[in-house]
């Protein structure tokens, strides 16, 4: 009971956050918006028993993301032209986006819900902590961790050839 | 009703539905890489779930490998939007025609 009235109250959040955060006319607010919806979206990763996938989402995404974007926001003195306000036509695409998408997902959801793929499993006992991530990701994961770096360093160096003063 | 995780792939659904709809409908490129983080999200709260639907941790690895690359492509975003302000002045997605010759 109290699960599923946390769920309704976390979702309801979220997808209220997500909304304002694509419809606002400043980027500084409609950041602002998307640091509570990934905070929401931390605490249903929590609800699934994965609670050190909710710290890294509050210490990356909430905590490490937003911030370098608010930051960028913030140095480059935008003005009041850069503002792009949303046109009530795109309204509309949203809306039909919205119905055609729960129109095709709901039918396989509901057969899918039907079948025993959603049949509930029991967790082993330390399911989600950071002992059993850290055991799968260095026994069966080891070498795409490793290239994950060699991705973070081409990355590094790319910003930095691209955010040169002279192209 | 007791939540099952078919539940969270609906949120995930609707989520990543309102971040298409942001990526192609704004012409803020702030915003457009907002949503593309949401969408990334959605992905991410999808796998979560699958991961517990099946009792296996492949699916918060495979998270943990795509908020690393997140974290790339947004720095990557970043310093593009940066180049193209110094270049144009200007941040919309309009002036981003000179690839058109």
């Amino acid at each position: 009971m109290v699960e599923s009235l946390l769920f309704i109250i976390l979702g309801a959040v979220l997808i209220i956050t997500a909304l304002l955060g694509i419809t606002r006319t400043n980027p500084i607010s409609s950041s602002l918006c998307l640091v509570f919806a990934f905070l929401s979206l931390a605490s249903l990763y929590a609800m699934l028993s994965s609670a050190f996938v909710a710290a890294i989402q509050v210490l990356v995404y909430a905590g490490g993301i937003l911030v370098l974007i608010i930051f960028v926001i913030m140095i480059m003195h935008l003005n009041e032209k850069d503002l792009v306000h949303l046109k009530p036509k795109y309204m509309l695409m949203l809306v039909t986006a919205v119905i055609v998408v729960a129109g095709t997902l709901a039918p396989c959801l509901y057969v899918l819900s039907r079948s025993s793929f959603f049949a509930a499993q029991t967790l082993p006992e330390n399911f989600g902590s950071a002992e059993l991530i850290g055991s799968v990701l260095f026994e069966h994961y080891l070498f795409p961790f490793e290239m994950l770096s060699l991705i973070l360093l081409t990355a590094i160096v790319g910003v930095m050839v691209i955010s040169k003063k002279k192209l | 009703m007791t939540v099952l995780p078919h539940h969270y792939v609906i949120l995930a659904v609707i989520v990543f539905t309102i971040g298409t709809v942001g990526v192609l409908t704004r012409k803020n490129l702030f915003i457009v890489l907002l949503s593309v983080e949401l969408m990334l999200n959605s992905a991410n709260l999808a796998l979560v779930a699958f991961s517990k639907m099946h009792a296996h941790m492949a699916g918060h690895i495979i998270v943990m490998f795509s908020i690393a690359i997140a974290a790339a492509e947004v720095s990557i975003g970043l310093a593009l939007i940066i180049a193209l302000y110094r270049l144009h002045d200007d941040i919309g997605l309009d002036v981003l025609t000179k690839l058109r010759g």
